[in-house]
């Protein structure tokens, strides 16, 4: 299996997530930052991914959009922060509310390490500001099913606490 | 009965606090008051109460009698919807890697051995 750990801390509101691949370090961080592979990896099929704007460097902005079903473009942008060829990337991942003001969505922290010849670990960390970056990522490239499933939650959570 | 997430905001900024947070995780087995929990800080009986307060009116704790004593109990609802919205992220992630999977072995299956001749230079 892939994923070999997932951690969530309710508390904290973070994501930990660490997996292993029978492959290469360097072909490991390609899936980042060749903005070619990123976009076959970071939306799902039927909100694919395009990065118009890639440099993995302290400082600067990657930018990429998603195309939905019926032709909806969200927009999203990471502010990267802290970058380690080969080794780590830690950025913002954020879009922008309708007057142009940034909205954070989650900080992602992304390790990369050999474990064995040809056999490397990832781990990423995604860290959230509140419930409402949550459901504003979770709605972004999410399909449809997906996210009538995001806005059912809240009845489906009523029901749960009635029940208890 | 409707709960909508954004009603929980405050959880998050309730817990944007050390302190709060290992107020929470004491209380979730509601034994303590304010009093003992105030005595594993190292800070004034009067600034833990204020974190209990702030904790109270996020919806985090309850203070509930069990006996003479006025226990300290965690609401285990409100952490629920922080549960839920991380697992719909979980979902998300997992998908991506299962995608970055099959990158790695179609690129591997399409140009013979590549991974192998890269893990050894």
């Amino acid at each position: 299996m892939t994923v070999t750990a997932v951690g969530k801390d309710p508390l904290r509101l973070t994501l930990t997530v660490e997996s292993e691949f029978d492959a290469s370090v360097e072909r490991i961080w390609q899936l980042w930052a060749d903005p070619r592979q990123l976009e076959r990896w970071w939306g799902p099929p039927t909100y694919p991914a395009t990065f118009t704007k890639h440099d993995l460097a302290p400082g600067s902005r990657v930018e990429y959009h998603m195309t939905g079903p019926t032709g909806d473009q969200p927009h999203g942008y990471w502010d990267v922060l802290e970058v380690e060829p080969l080794r780590r990337i830690l950025f913002r991942d954020c879009c922008d509310n309708a007057d142009g003001t940034p909205r954070p969505m989650n900080t992602v922290r992304v390790g990369i390490e050999e474990v064995a010849l040809g056999r490397t670990r990832m781990s990423i960390e995604i860290a959230f500001p509140s419930t409402e970056a949550m459901e504003q990522a979770l709605a972004m490239g999410t399909d449809e099913g997906l996210s009538q499933a995001v806005s059912q939650i809240d009845p489906i959570l009523a029901e749960e606490i009635i029940r208890r | 009965m409707q709960i909508t997430a954004s009603d929980f905001d405050p959880v998050f900024a309730a817990l944007a606090d050390h302190t709060r947070r290992d107020i929470v995780r004491r209380a979730i087995s509601a034994e303590e008051g304010i009093l003992e929990l105030a005595s594993h800080y190292p800070m004034s009986f009067a600034v833990v109460q204020k974190h209990v307060a702030v904790l109270e009116r996020a919806g985090l704790i309850t203070k509930h009698r069990v006996g003479r004593r006025r226990v300290v109990r965690t609401n285990l609802e409100a952490l629920l919807i922080a549960r839920r919205l991380l697992d719909q992220y979980e979902a998300l992630w997992l998908a991506q890697i299962g995608r970055m999977d099959e990158l790695i072995a179609e690129r591997a299956g399409a140009v013979g051995t590549v991974e192998t001749k890269e893990s050894k230079r």
